[in-house]
């Protein structure tokens, strides 16, 4: 085996893109997830009218390719004369995106929570936002984990998309390697693995986090 | 309005309507301190809609609320807030906290609502679920408890909050009959240590002896009230006889 | 150029796209499926040398992104086959984007298909099996006769979900240079320079495509209901 070329060039090509594609993932982690419990909030709860925006936002973006809402953001809005970097338009897409998915799950949360569990707590004296805050959101968060979590493993792979609108991370560096070299296999195999990597542990963690918030009654046994 | 200072709850002309129907049609009553009094009808007569009426889990279109004498202006959220720490809901489907066990479920409202120091409102909690029997089923939660538990639960939740007045809508009714004694037993030793009650329920023969007065409600009024010896008497002539001999028939009581 | 013509001159063209991508769900979803049940089968009722190999290539390729499988195998394992073919025994073959894409999408697919059949087996009560062997079948036969076709129908919902994150995926295969709407949309948007409209046209018209097969899925749902399957 040539472990120069390994050592040399693709692994320090990988982990250059490993950076880019942490600084992708993790604000469009967050910003999906929070955009998503605004907009579950929001299709849960709303009044009518802002109930409709919100299901219209969810179902043009869960309806749509990734790819094309990504050229849409990159390519497309210059011809308004908006002009986004690729890292700009890669995130926007993500959060964007990952945002419409996030909603579903916290809108599932939301609504599984018997009408009981209010009238229980209004009947005990708590106002609507402690109720709100005290037994609402602990119960849907619970229910809403896993799901979140699994949204999240699919933005860390869909991260590779920011290479087709020429935000260099992962896949952006593998290919520069192998068309320099000519060593395809390797290096998208490597490249393969370090998603594989980032996906393995974020599973990790999440499946520690739900048996750390795990209940009786919510979600699957342990 | 009466003066007794024995009265505690006290209400007048309470009018709902939902879904366009009338469902309460001015119904009154006054609950001295240290009486249950018994809530019986047929299903669908308006017996929930009276109680969550009540503790304005339902605002009221129409009619008047007393506590202690004073009137309860459910408008205003500090007042209404107050109001329902010092009544007490039983619900037919217990509707503990899902999320919380058994000492959390008691403890939650006496901290998050009375604000009351975690270690006080713990060994209250503990306290109360002791007097319902359920001192071991602290750390368990909704999901592994029995209905029967789940109602001592949710028992020990509202007698946490010392309340002046406990509302009960059917609490044995959602359990399978071997379970319904374990929460009867329970609220019979209430009502003898002198908890003030009103209880709708179909178990009419357990608390009988302890009750001065039966109300009959059927299509969103009182149409009959009394105390059990004069209604369920042998030869009464009231619908609240025929509707209990009925219930007889049909299910053997404990 | 206004956006209006362009959109009405690019639609022939980019509507024969339809047809590309219908081809690679198509093969994708049958490919998936037909690798799907039998890795199913296998992890609930395999030995554990096999419960081990479907973990591990379910663990690959639910991990990996399908950009990256792209370009491995049409690049990569595909351009090794060619090269080794030719030098070696003199045969000269062309493995077409389009197989790469199926044949990619196909395998990740069967990843997450299996896991849908695992869920829907295992979703069955316990009692159904038992009640087969003690009518005197095989286990094989048993899972043939009685399993799978009562797990099928309650798996078909998540199926079609899977459906339309296939036809999603798809978009991918353009990077291959694939004739799909998706390649066909970019390469008249960096003639024209009309990418708003055109992008905007791709869009709606993967959503026609989502709806319309999610809404035939549903069709078959009710069709083959059995009386007592709520979902
Ligand atoms: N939210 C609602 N909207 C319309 N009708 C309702 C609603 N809640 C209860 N009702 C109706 O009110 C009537 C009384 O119900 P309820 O108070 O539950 O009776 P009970 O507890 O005596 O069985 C029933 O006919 C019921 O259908
Ligand atoms: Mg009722």
């Amino acid at each position: 085996m040539d472990w120069d070329f390994y050592g040399q060039h693709l692994i320090p090509a990988l982990n250059d893109g490993l950076w880019i594609s942490i600084l992708l993932i993790l604000p469009s982690a967050t910003g999906g997830l929070a955009l998503g419990i605004l907009t579950g909030t929001i299709r849960t709860f709303g009044p009518p009218w802002l109930k409709r925006i919100g299901n219209f936002y969810a179902g043009i973006f869960r309806g749509t390719p990734l790819v094309v809402q990504l050229f849409i953001l990159y390519f497309g809005l210059p011809n308004i004369g908006i002009y986004l970097s690729p890292y700009a338009a890669a995130v926007t897409g993500f959060i964007l995106c990952s945002g419409a998915y996030q909603s579903e799950y916290i809108r599932g949360g939301l609504s599984a929570i018997k009408r009981g569990q209010l009238m229980a707590a209004k009947s005990l004296g708590f106002s609507s936002t402690g109720s709100i805050f005290w037994i609402v959101l602990p119960q849907a968060m619970r229910r809403a984990l896993p799901g979140c979590g699994n949204e999240i493993i699919y933005l860390i792979k869909y991260s590779s998309l920011a290479y087709i609108i020429t935000c260099i991370e992962i896949t952006g560096q593998a290919r520069d390697v192998a068309t320099t070299y000519f060593r395809f296999t390797e290096s998208f195999f490597v490249a393969g693995l370090y998603y594989l990597a980032l996906v393995s542990i974020a599973g990790i963690a999440l499946g520690k986090l739900e048996k750390k918030l795990y209940i009786p009654g919510f979600g699957k046994q342990h | 309005m009466n003066n007794n200072v024995a009265t505690v709850l006290q209400i007048t002309d309470i009018h709902k309507v939902l879904g366009g129907k009338e469902i309460l049609r001015g119904v009154s009553m006054t609950v001295d301190k240290g009486e249950l009094k018994i809530l019986i009808g047929p299903s669908g007569g308006g017996k929930s809609t009276l109680l969550q009426c009540i503790n304005f889990l339902l605002p009221p279109d129409q009619g008047r609320i007393f506590l202690d004498g004073s009137e309860v202006h459910f408008h205003k959220k500090a007042e209404l807030y107050r109001y329902r720490q010092q009544v007490g809901m039983i619900f037919q489907d217990f509707n503990l906290f899902d999320h919380l066990n058994a000492l959390d479920n008691v403890s939650i409202a006496l901290r998050k609502v009375k604000k009351i120091h975690k270690a006080e409102a713990g060994d209250r909690a503990y306290h109360e679920l002791e007097r319902v029997g359920l001192s071991d089923k602290t750390d368990l939660y909704p999901a592994e408890l029995s209905g029967g538990q789940k109602q001592r639960v949710s028992i020990a939740r509202a007698l946490a909050m010392d309340p002046k007045v406990i509302l009960l809508d059917e609490p044995t009714s959602a359990l399978d009959p071997e379970l319904i004694g374990e929460v009867l037993r329970v609220i019979v030793d209430l009502a003898r240590s002198g908890m003030t009650m009103i209880m709708a329920t179909h178990q009419i023969g357990y608390v009988k002896s302890l009750t001065n007065e039966i109300l009959f409600m059927e299509n969103g009024r009182i149409i009959e009230h009394g105390p059990p010896e004069k209604l369920l008497s042998a030869d009464a002539d009231t619908r609240c006889r025929g509707f209990c001999e009925m219930l007889k028939d049909l299910v053997r009581e404990p | 150029m206004d956006a209006f013509t362009a959109i009405i001159d690019a639609l022939p063209y980019i509507l024969k796209g339809t047809a590309v991508t219908a081809g690679i769900v198509i093969g994708a979803m049958v490919l998936g499926l037909i690798a799907g049940i039998p890795m199913a089968v296998g992890q609930v009722y395999g030995n554990r040398p096999v419960r081990f190999m479907v973990g591990v290539y379910v663990w690959f390729f639910r991990g990996v992104p399908v950009l990256v499988l792209l370009f491995l195998v049409y690049f990569g394992v595909f351009g090794f086959i060619e090269i080794k073919l030719r030098s070696g025994y003199g045969i000269y073959i062309n493995f077409s984007p389009f197989m790469a894409a199926c044949l990619v999408m196909g395998m990740v697919s069967a990843a997450y298909q299996s896991q849908i059949f695992r869920g829907a087996i295992q979703a069955l009560p316990q009692g159904q099996l038992k009640a087969a062997s003690a009518l005197g079948m095989s286990d094989s036969m048993a899972i043939r006769t009685i399993i799978l076709p009562q797990a099928l129908r309650i798996a078909i919902p998540a199926w079609s979900n899977e459906f339309s994150i296939v036809l999603k995926d798809s978009a991918v295969a353009f990077v291959l240079g694939t004739t799909e709407i998706m390649a066909r949309t970019h390469f008249v948007a960096s003639r024209t320079y009309q990418h708003l409209p055109l992008y905007l046209l791709a869009g709606v018209l993967y959503f026609i495509l989502t709806w319309m097969g999610v809404k035939a899925l549903l069709k078959l749902e009710h069709k083959v209901r059995i009386p007592g399957y709520s979902n």
